[in-house]
């Protein structure tokens, strides 16, 4: 089988570098041609950074004909989440508010990756502040499923899920608040891995829900996943909540062996509703684990039911706080129908936001308005330590927890849009794992009748990643569902 | 229980349309009633999470930086004159 330049992974690529069989600015062009092919249908990119992508490959070749070392992303064409701060970039978090926003300043995992020289190839399409599971909520496009356009690509990283499922990227950044890296990976067909909470510096990552959001890596195999965490991962002062606890060296974590592994299987995650080939597939992947030596067992998550309702209370409260700074003072957009100082906020924000960030703030600043915070934010809370200690229960007797990512494969556009409360069920398998700060995957683990990718999910304890891509990258070398992709034309 | 969603919006310094504090007011009260399963859990006595990695306060070393010049701040300001962020009128 020839492969298309665009095909390669990190690591393939990488080889190819260092073997001088081929530069980072031949990779380079290759992938803005494979998006001047695609992204046409899949709306992936919201902007490309042509000129910026060929210094960086070129800088990067010059390398590597003087001889010199280089590292594993060196020269790698990447596309970044609009979330994250690019100092000179457009920087939009798929908001209007923001549409002309150029921060002067790189975001801690903006400035790791340029120090590891990896090639920027632009911004990708998000739900607005990262509210929402599809990219609808964008301010700008939806980004379409890769293996089927009428669907959605997932959210809210749907637009980092799209590019790297359709060859556009060799791998990506996305966030992940309530299941925004996991869940658009499963619809897409590729692995993505939200980290453990303060593993990966915030530092110029626009926030949304400040006890939530996490970075990490979207990549089309396990192994770049190890390898593009091992660039973003670390502690940084400049984000108060990362965590000063060593890095391992992810790549070394790819070991292809469950023997003794404990696994657990909650059978609150198997809910009412869920779609029969997603539950198919994910039985068929337990008992993969148990041919390959792995023990699993039944354990019990009690309060996963309450998972939503505690998130749509605690990530709306964050939000509307966060999202108080828009005011069109200092930075963004700014209404021009106005008179005064209150009409020119109200205006402002009015104008700037889309229906869904109205909607989260509205509903955050009521729950924590006077007389309703006790019945909603500290009950949230509360409920919150609830099921943190449902899983520091379940990791004494497990090493790792699998169920799906998602209760079903991709669904419709426009299937869920006037229905908020449908849109946040759909994330109910993927919020307790923010709500409990642990780390988590999802990795490709079967398709639908429908030919849509399925994923599935494993948890880990707190900062014990290494056991989800040891389990992980087992499943991968002993199954082909990474390697299929899907066909555009 | 029922939100005043003009008090609300007021609060959050939004301009709803009447199109929107319909939708949203019948959203809410669909959302707000999702919520309430909350209340079947007793909670009593349990300490809430704001969280999830336990954390005390971290502090650094009082320490001069380099930090962002007011220019670089100004420029990507939506009115700014005389060094200074520009808005209407407050006091009268």
């Amino acid at each position: 089988m020839i492969m298309e330049l665009h095909e390669l992974t990190i690591h393939q690529l990488h080889d190819l570098l260092v073997k001088k069989e081929l530069t980072s600015r031949e990779a380079t062009e290759a992938l803005y041609r494979r998006i001047g092919e695609a992204d046409g249908k899949i709306n992936a990119y919201l902007m490309l950074t042509e000129e910026r992508a060929f210094r960086q490959a070129d800088e990067v070749d010059r390398k590597i004909v003087r001889g010199e070392e280089i590292g594993d992303l060196a020269g790698i064409p990447i596309g970044l989440k609009d979330i994250l701060c690019t100092k000179g970039i457009l920087t939009t978090c798929g908001s209007k508010i923001l549409g002309n926003y150029v921060p002067f300043y790189d975001g801690t995992v903006i400035r790791k990756l340029k120090e590891g020289e990896a090639v920027f190839l632009g911004k990708l399409n998000m739900d607005e502040f990262a509210m929402g599971s599809s990219t609808e909520n964008s301010g700008f496009q939806t980004t379409r499923n890769p293996w089927n356009l009428d669907r959605i690509p997932g959210g809210s990283s749907g637009g980092s899920a799209a590019a790297v499922a359709a060859d556009e990227c060799i791998a990506a950044l996305g966030t992940d608040t309530g299941g925004s890296i996991r869940q658009p990976a499963s619809c897409c067909g590729v692995v993505g891995l939200k980290p453990t909470y303060g593993r990966v510096s915030r530092y110029g990552l626009v926030a949304f829900a400040s006890s939530l959001d996490q970075i990490g890596p979207i990549t089309k195999d396990v192994e770049d996943c190890a390898i593009l965490l091992n660039g973003i991962s670390g502690y940084d002062p400049s984000d108060s909540t990362s965590v000063n606890v060593e890095v391992p060296d992810y790549k070394r974590c790819l070991v292809s062996d469950v023997k003794g592994v404990r696994i657990g299987i909650p059978d609150e995650y198997f809910i009412e509703g869920m779609d029969p080939d997603v539950e198919r597939s994910t039985k068929e992947a337990i008992d993969l684990f148990k041919k390959l030596g792995a023990e699993v067992k039944a354990i019990s998550l009690p309060h996963t039911p309450y998972a939503v309702a505690i998130y749509y209370v605690i990530c709306t409260a964050e939000a509307s706080s966060n999202l108080a700074r828009y005011d069109g003072v200092k930075y963004g957009f700014r209404s021009d129908r106005y008179e005064d100082l209150m009409e020119m906020y109200a205006r402002t924000r009015s104008e700037g936001f889309g229906k869904e960030v109205k909607r989260r703030i509205i509903l955050g600043t009521y729950v924590l308005s006077a007389g309703y915070y006790d019945a909603y934010y500290r009950k949230a809370s509360q409920v919150r330590t609830l099921m943190r200690n449902d899983f520091e229960g379940a990791f004494k007797e497990v090493d790792v927890i699998v169920t799906p990512t998602a209760p079903t494969p991709a669904f419709r556009i426009g299937e869920k849009v006037e229905d908020p409360l449908q849109m946040y069920l759909s994330d109910i398998l993927t919020i307790p794992v923010n709500l409990a700060g642990i780390p988590a995957i999802s990795i490709p683990c079967g398709f639908s009748r429908g030919g849509l990718p399925i994923g599935l999910q494993i948890m880990g304890k707190h900062f014990d990643e290494g056991m989800l891509l040891r389990a992980a990258y087992t499943f991968e070398q002993n199954t082909d569902f990474h390697l299929k992709k899907p066909s555009l034309i | 229980m029922k939100m005043d969603i003009e008090k609300v919006a007021k609060l959050a310094r939004l301009e709803l349309s009447e199109e929107e504090k319909k939708t949203f007011g019948n959203q809410m009260e669909q959302i707000l009633a999702y919520m309430e399963q909350l209340n079947r859990l007793d909670t009593t006595g349990v300490e809430p999470t704001s969280h999830a990695i336990p954390m005390v306060n971290v502090f650094r070393e009082d320490e001069v930086k380099r930090s962002v010049s007011r220019e670089e701040i100004l420029e990507i300001s939506p009115d700014q004159g005389d060094g200074h962020f520009k808005v209407p009128r407050i006091i009268e």
